[in-house]
Parts: C-alpha cells; sequence; structure tokens
C-alpha cells in the first residue's frame, strides 16, 4: 500500500485507474509500473531499474538526477524510452509526503499513433477515463470520410472536364473555341453566306511564355482577346483556335480594303508593349486573309488550309504582316513595319 | 437521407446482386444510374423510392433486404472502414451494446450531418437486452439485427436476436448474449495497417 494524498491505495488499484503509472523510490528505482506500461517491454526492464536510466526527459531537458525530477512535483513532464523505440509520453509527477517516494502517471499523448503502431495495443490497455481510443476512433472515421470527400472530387474534376469538352467557350480568354469555330464555319456554308476568314497567330509569345513564365503568357493571350473584341463588331465570330492561334470569321465581309484595314490596326495594336508587373511583353502578330462568296461549295477544311496557307506566307515574309490567299500564290499583302517588302516567294 | 446511407444501398445491391440489377433498379426508381454521391444529402422519398424498387425486382420483403444490408454493411471488404469503426465502440460484444447508444455522436463526430438510428439499450436479465432504434426511416432495426448478428460473429460471441415489433418510427430488438467467447471471432488491431 502507498499513501497518496492521504488516500490509501494499492498497486492493482492503481493499475487499473492508471495502466501506465510509475511507482518510483526515493532513490530514483522503480518500485512498480502499470499493465500497460510493463507491455511496452515485454521483456521486464521496470522492476528496480533506475527511473532515469530507462527515461530520458524531453521537458524539462535539464533534469539529470532523481533530484532535480523531484523538483518537478506537481508538473507537467515529458519523457520518452532511452532505448528504441524511443516512444514518447507525457504525463505528470507527486511525491508522497509518507515516504518520499514518486508517483508518476503517463499517457502517450500525440505518439499514440506511433505508440499503437509499434505495440500490440488494445481498448483495454488504456483507461476507462482516457479518451486515446475515442482520438483513434476520430482519426479513423476522419480518414473515411476525407477518402470520401477525395472521390467527390475527383467526380467533380471529372464532370469539369467533361463540360469543358462540350464547352464552346475558351475559358482563358472568353472567345470561342476550336469546337464553336467548327460548327459556325459549317452553318455559314451550308446558309451558303459570305464572309471574310482571318487566321492570326502571335509573334514572339513564344519568347514571352520562356522569359517570364506561364502566367505573363496566358496575360498576353488575354491582351490579345480584349484588342481583337475591340477591334471588330459585335458580329464577328472570335475564335482560339488553340495555343496562340486565333481564328476570326466576319460574316458577310468579302472587302479585302475592309479586312485589310482591320489586320494592319489588330497588328499596330498588338505591337503595343504590354506590361505584366515590372516586365514589358512584346509580341507582333502574322495573319492570313481569305474570302469566301455567297453559296461556296468548298468545306471548312479547305477554307481553313487556305487561310493556313496565307498566314504562313506572312510568317515567311518576317512575320509582323498580313497576306491575301490567292489562287496562285500568297502574297504579303502588308509588308511588315519598318521592313522592306517582302520578296514574293518564289515559285 | 444522408448520400453515404443511400451510397450504402446501392453498392449492396451491386455487389451482391450485380451492376444490371442496379441499373434496372435506379431506372424504376428514377435515380441515375452513376448512383448517389456520398457526402449529399438526399430526399427521405428518393431512399423509399430505390429501397421500394429494388423489393419488387428482388421479390423479397422490406425487412428481410435491410437485414442483408446490415449483414453487408459489416461484412464486406468494401465497408471495412465501418466494421472498424463499429470495433471501436468496445473490447467486448457486451462492451460493445453498451457502446451502441453512441452511435449517432460518434457518426455526428466523423460527418456533421449524418443522422444515424437512436438507439437505447436496456438489461433485461443478465446477458438479455432490449434495444429501441428510432429513426425517420422505417426498417432500421431489421438493419441493425442483420449488423448486430454480424458483428456478434466478428466479435466471436453467440447471441440469438430478434426483430419483435416496431410502433411506427420506434423498433425493438431483443439480444440475447449466450456466450461471449463462443469463438475466436475476427482480429480486430487499433492501427488500421496491422
Amino acid at each position: 500500500m502507498s499513501g497518496v494524498g492521504g488516500f490509501s491505495i494499492s498497486n492493482e488499484a492503481l493499475d487499473c485507474l492508471m495502466p501506465m503509472h510509475v511507482r518510483v523510490s526515493p532513490t530514483g528505482h522503480i518500485l512498480h509500473a502499470g499493465p500497460t506500461l510493463r507491455k511496452l517491454r515485454p521483456d521486464g526492464g521496470f522492476a528496480g531499474a533506475r527511473l532515469l536510466e530507462m527515461f530520458q526527459l524531453r521537458n524539462p531537458r535539464s533534469v539529470q538526477s532523481i533530484s532535480e525530477l523531484r523538483g518537478c512535483a506537481g508538473r507537467r513532464i515529458k519523457l520518452q524510452f532511452r532505448v528504441p523505440p524511443k516512444t514518447g509520453f507525457k504525463g505528470a509527477l507527486v511525491l508522497s509526503e509518507a515516504d518520499g517516494s514518486l508517483l508518476l502517471n503517463l499517457s502517450f499523448g500525440i505518439s499514440l499513433v506511433d505508440a499503437i503502431r509499434e505495440y500490440d495495443l488494445h481498448a483495454a490497455d488504456f483507461a476507462a477515463t482516457d479518451m486515446s481510443v475515442e482520438l483513434l476512433y476520430l482519426i479513423e472515421a476522419k480518414s473515411a470520410a476525407m477518402d470520401e470527400s477525395r472521390k467527390l472530387n475527383r467526380h467533380l474534376q471529372a464532370a469539369k472536364v467533361a463540360a469543358e469538352e462540350q464547352a464552346f467557350t475558351d475559358t482563358l480568354t472568353g472567345l470561342k473555341n476550336r469546337r464553336a469555330m467548327a460548327h459556325i464555319l459549317e452553318r455559314y456554308l451550308a446558309q451558303g453566306r459570305a464572309f471574310g476568314l482571318m487566321q492570326l497567330d502571335l509573334d514572339f509569345f513564344k519568347e514571352v511564355n520562356d522569359r517570364l513564365g506561364h502566367a505573363a503568357g496566358d496575360h498576353v493571350l488575354q491582351k490579345a482577346a480584349e484588342i481583337m473584341v475591340a477591334h471588330t463588331r459585335t458580329d464577328t465570330t472570335l475564335i482560339r483556335a488553340g495555343g496562340d492561334e486565333f481564328v476570326l470569321i466576319f460574316p458577310d465581309v468579302t472587302s479585302a480594303e475592309t479586312l485589310l484595314a482591320i489586320a494592319e490596326r489588330l497588328i499596330a495594336t498588338l505591337e503595343e508593349p504590354i506590361p505584366f508587373g515590372a516586365a514589358t511583353c512584346k509580341i507582333s502578330g502574322s495573319i492570313g486573309i481569305s474570302t469566301v462568296p455567297e453559296n461556296c461549295r468548298a468545306d471548312a477544311s479547305q477554307l481553313l488550309d487556305q487561310v493556313d496557307q496565307a498566314l504562313y506566307a506572312s510568317k515567311r515574309a518576317g512575320r509582323g504582316c498580313a497576306t491575301f490567299y490567292t489562287d496562285a500564290l500568297p502574297i504579303p499583302a502588308m509588308p511588315p513595319a519598318g521592313r522592306d517588302p517582302a520578296p514574293r516567294p518564289g515559285v | 437521407m444522408h448520400g453515404l446511407i443511400n451510397r450504402s444501398f446501392e453498392s449492396f445491391l451491386k455487389i451482391t446482386y450485380g451492376t444490371s440489377l442496379w441499373n434496372d433498379v435506379a431506372d424504376g426508381a428514377g435515380v441515375s444510374r452513376q448512383g448517389f454521391e456520398a457526402l449529399q444529402i438526399y430526399d427521405d422519398q428518393v431512399s423509399e423510392a430505390v429501397l421500394g424498387q429494388a423489393m419488387q425486382v428482388l421479390g423479397r420483403p422490406r425487412g428481410a433486404l435491410l437485414e442483408d444490408l446490415g449483414i453487408y454493411l459489416v461484412s464486406h471488404p468494401t465497408t471495412e472502414s465501418l466494421r472498424r469503426l463499429l470495433r471501436f465502440g468496445g473490447a467486448t460484444f457486451a462492451e460493445f451494446l453498451q457502446s451502441l447508444d453512441e452511435l449517432p455522436d460518434r457518426a455526428r463526430l466523423a460527418v456533421p450531418e449524418l443522422d444515424l438510428p437512436h438507439l437505447d439499450l436496456r438489461d433485461n436479465a443478465p446477458g438479455s437486452f432490449i434495444l429501441t432504434s428510432r429513426w425517420t426511416f422505417p426498417g432500421a432495426g431489421h438493419v441493425m439485427v442483420g449488423a448486430l448478428r454480424t458483428m456478434a460473429d466478428d466479435y466471436g460471441a453467440l447471441v440469438l436476436l430478434d426483430h419483435v415489433g416496431s410502433d411506427g418510427q420506434t423498433e425493438t430488438i431483443s439480444i440475447d448474449l449466450l456466450d461471449h467467447d463462443f469463438s475466436k471471432g475476427r482480429d480486430f488491431h487499433l492501427a488500421a495497417e496491422l
């Protein structure tokens, strides 16, 4: 029997209430350890051992001797096994007034999850008042709930991708996308409607991306889209066909002068420096143009192929210019600014 | 009804009877074949429609079908986490029974909006208990009978269970614990990975 604060209590009773307690003699030798603690060291080692040879104080760290430990009476302390697995514990220490022995009660604290992995512990190894098992329950329940949440996120992500695939809008620029372009071209051709077609590739866009990163690239694409919106009528369909490629469809416009004038304005505005943070992005645009007469019998891919050829001619001519598609050969209609007129491509 | 419960019933039907049966049930009940989202709340009538349709397609009475659901919930590998969470209730089947009244609170710790049956256990005589289950959805008692029977096996306890009647939303189950250590039962470790 040991007296604790005037209440006489047996080792068996202490084992029941505090299965992780240690009773220590005034000389620092372990008199008795609770059943759960004994389970952590199945080869024994508690009875008769010196407490501080078995455990190392983590807080307060300065404690090296049993007399220093006595000074911690009534305080919370942290300690760990000296021999691996170096399980950590937290606990409190009290002194017996009767014989100067110490009573230390421990818990795993935050080391609980490691401890149950390390040792074969069961619910019955924890004190009835100990919340450890509830904590383990909660950890597991939360992980299960998180798994469900992750599954839901995956479903939503897949649904979002599916919705985007079916959408007609380019989410970055707000312009129409390639899917929409196919629909509109098909419709105009089916209606026998005349229209002007322009393909615009941004020049030096890759340099912006490489030099300043994707955020700058995205910013430039958005600015380019704004410029196209500002310089075209509301009935013009503006399409981001992919990457830095844009297609513009002008219903009922077949005038070369009109389309050229628009192309010039677009290129001139695109060439104005675009600030991005402290940096400045400089781009330009190369444009290919074709016109589609009423009741045109060509199909959409042929038309796109034609403006692509005209665009390619602009690029070959040194970029920053516009070219009309002609049956014979593409000729740059608008020479690159500040450069000599491009030589006619060799036949 | 919480999506977790609806989805449990859906996976019970799919795994026990196959996807084509689930498709028939879903079509008949007017729900998507894609099934339920676990973290959404659905109208109780949706659950009732799915259950009614399953009873009709399978030609099984409500009680028997719900009891099978209870067995599935705590025995199938896909719902292993639920069995583990229930085993946290106690080290023995008797302790587990005594923890049943905590079930709704335990569920809410994990998923705050999950409403589970309110369970109340009374000792009748030594080893003999009366469990009452109160829930908005009639038939929860049958799910409990299936789940408790399987949990008894899990603990290695020999019990007699009976759904002795229902009075509106309150259902009564008698439990006779004949032998708490009848067989070895299934292992349970506090650490999930072990």
